[in-house]
């Protein structure tokens, strides 16, 4: 068969590819570098389709596919909402775990499409294997996750966004996945012609697994459920690389892999919680209760008018906003207050916690997205000691994030990584009630003397406090 | 090594480790406030796995094998384009802005 470049120059166009993602991530380490990186992504991925499409047949269907799947993601891309980025990545994430699936049959039908012997070599088996399961698994697991982030949970219980959890669950879960690997020897020991069955049964089981490993996960947990599955999506990818015997998907694909795997520990330090009591789940379950006897306290509460007057009378200021905000559509009334603060000469800052809204970075999305410029908006470690000698902080739409009783011993949340807004001169804090947070634990925070409550949709509320600044 | 060529699995793991490495130094790097369009862009940079997928649509003679990797080719496309279109969305927002607008 005659074809366009010999096999060394697709290797070295790969290699090519491959570098180039290797930049796409590097670009990522400051705003302004970040745009250039993603194009380089964007070329990368030209190439490795382009030079595939050189060395394969059938090439008209591939183009079809490609435009007719370019078409929907297009059109996913554009009209998404910022609050709604963790859906969208968790949808993606599902799709990237089942064509690894779909590739991997396609390479149990025809080894010799992909320049395999027929019968599969037994390495190549293995890794066929692992490439289908933790494909599989990505794929459900993330229509779980989906379906818990777009608040599903009221339709289909799976998708509760509570725990959803059940006796000797880790049990059943440790004894399905045992029969997984089970059924994946099979595979591998299977004679020629009879490797489907075991192939196909390991696939279904796959498939449950991924949903029963989600479903006793709450909603708290979600940025690292999305982080996890993110990493997931690479692993299947790369797994697809080694049995096909293809250096560039082993490559992007363990650049994703790991990638997911460092926002997952990030995201599980940021809560103070261990990778495992995340995965095994329950968290958040049945501690609500906790919370029902203190709400006899009391608390000092203010109105818009007064908070306009405290904040135009502040040196400093630092805003820390919470996802209850980007619930609230909130954002633009919030920049535009700290908009005219910033014009009477008040310095104005935004704090966030890592896990400030649903996913790793989303309320620095949410933030940008109102126009807020990124270099107003610190981290929690730039941040956290500045707020001592500052004047006003404004907690809007966030609780547990700013809860004290993280320092005291034998709290629920103690040793979770706070922003101290508490050490403010002042506190102002937006709420709509006084219900407690994804934790379900009572905030000291409002009942401080320092403290006034706000309480209110926090769109109306700032909106009204713009109105009454000047 | 005279004469005995090494095993795919083995040239595989070299990379595959290596890689490894490589992201997670290049991981560290990135800055919190751009993690959300770093799990964008990883997901179309894990889309990469198309190429399986055009090379499966691409089987002769296995009608199975073509009809599974063309469905395989619009999923990931699906990835392919919307991951790195909405991580320029993304990136876009955060262009500097002038702060006396």
């Amino acid at each position: 068969m005659t074809q366009l470049l010999s096999a060394n120059q697709v290797a070295l166009l790969y290699l090519v590819a491959s570098v180039l993602f290797i930049l796409a991530l590097k670009g990522l380490s400051h705003p302004l570098s970040a745009r250039q990186g993603n194009r380089f992504g964007i070329v990368g991925m030209l190439i490795a389709v382009l030079v595939t499409f050189a060395v394969t047949h059938n090439i008209h269907l591939s183009m079809a596919a490609l435009a007719v799947g370019g078409l929907i993601g297009w059109y996913a891309a554009k009209r998404v909402e910022m609050t709604q980025m963790p859906e969208l990545v968790a949808a993606m994430h599902s799709l990237v775990g089942l064509a690894a699936v779909l590739i991997a049959s396609a390479v149990v039908a025809s080894p010799t499409a992909f320049n395999l012997p027929d019968p599969i070599p037994a390495g190549n088996r293995i890794e066929l294997f692992l490439g289908t399961f933790i494909g599989a698994m990505t794929f459900s697991g993330s229509i779980i996750a989906f379906g818990k982030l777009a608040g599903l949970g009221n339709k289909f219980r799976l998708f509760s966004s509570a725990p959803v959890v059940f006796k000797g669950q880790q049990m059943v879960n440790l004894l399905i996945f045992l029969a997984m690997i089970g059924f994946g020897i099979a595979f591998f020991v299977a004679a020629p012609g009879g490797q489907w069955p075991p192939f196909l049964i390991m696939t279904a089981i796959a498939f449950v697994l991924g949903v029963l490993v989600i479903i006793p996960i709450g909603g708290a947990d979600m940025p690292v459920v999305i982080s996890m599955l993110n990493s997931y999506s690479g692993w299947a990818a790369s797994g697809i690389g080694f049995s096909l015997n293809n250096p560039l998907l082993i490559v992007a694909g363990s650049l994703v892999g790991s990638s997911g795997a460092i926002l997952s520990y990030i995201m599980c330090k940021a809560m103070n919680r261990s990778f495992f009591s995340v995965i095994l789940g329950g968290f958040g379950a049945a501690e609500g209760a906790a919370a029902g006897g203190q709400q006899q306290k009391s608390v000092r509460s203010g109105s818009p008018d007064d908070v306009a007057f405290l904040l135009g009378n502040a040196e400093s200021v630092i805003i820390v906003p919470g996802y209850g905000l980007a619930v609230a559509r909130a954002q633009h009334a919030v920049k535009e207050m700290a908009h005219k603060l910033s014009a009477k000469g008040v310095n104005v800052r935004y704090a966030i916690h890592p896990v400030a809204g649903r996913m790793p970075g989303h309320m620095n999305v949410l933030l940008a997205e109102a126009e807020v410029p990124y270099d107003q908006v610190a981290e929690m470690e730039d941040i956290n000691s500045d707020f001592g000698t500052t004047d006003v902080a404004f907690v809007l739409g966030a609780n547990d994030v700013v809860n004290p009783l993280a320092e005291t011993p034998g709290s629920p949340i103690y040793g979770m990584p706070i922003l101290e807004a508490h050490k403010a001169r002042t506190v102002i804090v937006n709420k709509r009630s006084m219900a407690s947070g994804y934790a379900g634990i009572d905030n000291p925070l409002f009942y401080m003397d320092r403290t006034m409550m706000v309480f209110g949709d926090a769109k109306k509320v700032v909106e009204d406090i713009v109105k009454a600044i000047e | 090594m005279h004469g005995v060529a090494v095993d795919p699995l083995i040239t595989n793991l070299t990379v595959f480790v290596l890689a490894v490495f490589v992201g997670y130094h290049v991981v560290w790097t990135v800055t919190p406030a751009l993690h959300t369009p770093l799990m964008s862009v990883t997901n179309a940079i894990s889309s990469v796995i198309i190429v399986g997928a055009i090379l499966a649509a691409g089987a002769e003679g296995s009608g199975l094998g073509s009809m599974l990797g063309g469905a395989a080719v619009v999923l990931v496309a699906i990835n392919t384009f919307g991951g790195f279109l909405v991580t320029e969305r993304m990136l876009e927002m955060f262009k500097k802005k002038d702060p006396k607008k």
